[in-house]
């Protein structure tokens, strides 16, 4: 697929919004630093092809998907690899438009096992957009040979939102995965994000900004009435 | 400048250097933060492409490029 002025920005956005409000289905967000497995995972629960390599920038528009778990449809969505929220590139800024308007009913974040530290910047970030999130910790067969230790159980204490590790290339750990996206688009599994606090004079602007952002807000509401 | 302290487009490849200061501002500052280049972060310039600009460097576990240009403004210290 390629990066056209219609697959980007305003125009993908709004293609993004419209696949969710015309279906009942379960709308999943594949997010994630680059080549961390996101098409990978994509094609093992879709049985799609989605192209997949070994170097950054396979992914350069979404791929849409399918996949059924106890009864019900995900329509999955694999977006381009990006290390922030703060879009640098037309690819990040499709990223950063799903994750941030597209309303998905889950987000899984997809880590590398074997440079976990320097992927949860992205998933804070995340964390500070969406509490529905889900963060599969990918490549642990890597991580395994490389003699890294990852204690999933207090990643997910510590981050608040379900942790699953995967092997997205033989499989393992998907059907956990497809288990926990479940219970967080569902509402089953009610999740707590660690909230990040900044420092004085930041928390002080974010506060001043959102109290203009709700009355902005509220006067919007009032022309519509 | 301390001899061992230039800018990360400086040094060789295949050695590694440590940051010590971001002079950039504004969103490039940001971006330089959201790939892992915080004060004391370990930085190894892997090669150059073939016009010697772009730069791959290992940052955190990954390979990332880096123009001259922002590169320029990551003050590093040779280790
Ligand atoms: N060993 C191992 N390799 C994996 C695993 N998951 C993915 N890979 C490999 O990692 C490489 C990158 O996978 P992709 O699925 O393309 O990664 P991506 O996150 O979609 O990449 P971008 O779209 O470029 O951001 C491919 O060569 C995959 O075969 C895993 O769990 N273990
Ligand atoms: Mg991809």
């Amino acid at each position: 697929m390629g990066l056209t002025n219609q697959s980007t920005g305003k125009s993908a956005l709004k293609e993004m919004l419209d696949i969710q409000m015309n279906s009942a289905d379960v709308v999943v967000a594949l997010a994630g630093n680059p080549n961390t497995g996101k098409s990978t995972v994509f094609n093992s629960l879709t049985g799609l092809n989605q192209h997949t390599g070994n170097w950054t920038g396979k992914t350069v528009a979404t791929a849409r998907g399918n996949y059924k778990y106890k009864d019900k449809n995900f329509v999955l969505v694999d977006l381009p690899g990006t290390y922030s929220l703060l879009s640098n590139s037309a690819e990040e800024e499709i990223a950063r438009d799903f994750i941030c308007f597209a309303n998905p009913h889950a987000t899984v974040v997809v880590v590398d096992a074997t440079c976990l530290e320097r992927n949860l910047n992205l998933v804070l970030q995340i964390l500070e957009m969406t509490d529905k999130v889900v963060v599969c910790v990918n490549l642990m067969d890597e991580a395994e040979r490389k003699m890294i230790q990852i204690d999933i159980c207090k990643l997910s204490k510590l981050l608040g939102v379900p942790v699953v590790g995967t092997n997205a290339r033989n499989g393992k750990g998907l059907s956990e995965l497809m288990k926990a996206v479940y219970g967080v688009s569902h509402n089953q599994i009610v999740t707590k994000p660690i909230k990040v606090t900044y420092n004085d004079t930041i928390e002080k602007t974010i506060e001043d900004i959102e109290t203009k952002i709700d009355l902005e807000k509220s006067n919007i509401c009032d022309i519509d009435l | 400048m301390k001899k061992n302290v230039m800018p990360l487009h400086l040094i060789p490849c295949g050695k590694s250097a440590k940051v010590t200061e971001l002079t950039s501002y504004g969103n490039s500052r940001r971006r330089m933060l959201d790939l892992g280049l915080i004060i004391d972060t370990i930085v190894e310039s892997l090669r150059k492409s073939p016009s010697g600009d772009p730069i791959a460097y290992e940052i955190r576990g990954a390979v990332i490029a880096l123009r001259s240009e922002e590169a320029s403004r990551i003050i590093v210290e040779l280790i």
